[in-house]
């Protein structure tokens, strides 16, 4: 599907705020609502949309600490990813995982309440996954920006 | 602080997954009616519990076919200023996330380019030239979930 311009500017409104009526969306965009409506659901149904997700503030709801955990895997083992990911994925404290071509293999996005259930967490839920060959914590002190906008 | 019960974390759950869905929509599902789905939707963002929204686009098709990782280390600590720093990194259009952090880099960065070549061009023009900033790491981003969390 070819984008042009006024897709653009429909795509930069709706990053900044999801949330808008298809009415104010065409208004901010200099389109009609009609015109909104059709490239709206046009560039849904090319993929380009993929969805909208609900972003949770975990220090709303008691997690006071956040850790990027960036892994390095043991690679002789040819399941290491897969088996690494796996178990990752039952650990519910991970709330995002990414897999990268680097220094790093995984990194591992971790909430915890407080100090003393992030080291419960480490000790039982994290050293404990397979195919580690080191890991690395970056302790999060300030979200100073975070709007995952593209700049179109 | 905000106590929730089987049906907000059903509902947020639900509203990780699909943030379009209706107070009606979400009622069906969880067997409420349309107000009291509505009522525990606008509990849940008055208690900033829901952020806000985040939408989900196809980088690829939109032509950023590269996403990555940056670990940045602050040169000489305590002469630079982390304002300036915060400054100017959040004014690149590049760069998605900042996130200030404690361990072997001072912030953690998300960016988004074209390809590795103008990958290449942001990281020497813009991140290098940063105040203040020292050694960066780069990690390439293959494949990414979120997941819901601990609800």
């Amino acid at each position: 599907m070819q984008i042009d311009d006024t897709d653009r500017r429909l795509l930069r409104r709706l990053q900044a705020d999801p949330g808008l009526s298809v009415n104010n969306l065409a208004d901010l965009a200099g389109v009609t609502p009609a015109t909104c409506s059709r490239r709206i659901e046009k560039l849904t149904a090319a993929g380009i949309i993929r969805g909208q997700h609900a972003v949770i503030d975990w220090a709303a709801l008691g997690y006071e600490v956040e850790v990027s955990l960036r892994f390095t895997l043991d690679k002789t083992d040819p399941r290491a990813f897969d088996e690494f990911l796996a178990a990752a994925r039952a650990v519910p404290e991970v709330t995002e995982i990414q897999t990268f071509l680097g220094k790093v293999d995984v990194r591992l996005h971790v909430v915890a309440r407080d100090m003393a259930q992030y080291q419960q967490i480490y000790r039982a839920k994290i050293l404990t996954l397979p195919h580690i060959a080191d890991i690395e914590a970056l302790m999060q002190v300030a979200v100073i920006m975070q709007d995952e906008a593209l700049p179109l | 602080m905000i106590r929730l019960d089987d049906t907000d974390r059903a509902f947020l759950r639900a509203l990780t997954a699909d943030a379009t869905l209706s107070a009606g929509a979400l009622g069906r599902r969880f067997g409420l009616s349309q107000p009291a789905a509505w009522r525990r939707v606008k509990r849940l963002q008055d208690a900033g519990v829901i952020r806000g929204r985040r939408i989900d686009l196809d980088r690829e098709a939109l032509g950023f076919g590269v996403t990555v990782f940056l670990g940045v280390k602050l040169a000489a600590k305590g002469r630079i200023s982390l304002e300036d720093f915060e400054r100017a990194v959040r004014a690149i259009p590049e760069v998605q996330l900042v996130h200030h952090v404690l361990g072997p880099y001072d912030y953690r960065l998300r960016i988004v380019a074209r390809d590795l070549a103008d990958f290449e061009r942001i990281l020497r023009r813009r991140i290098m030239t940063l105040p203040g900033a020292g050694e960066v790491e780069a990690n390439v981003l293959l494949s990414e979930e979120r997941r819901a969390g601990p609800l």
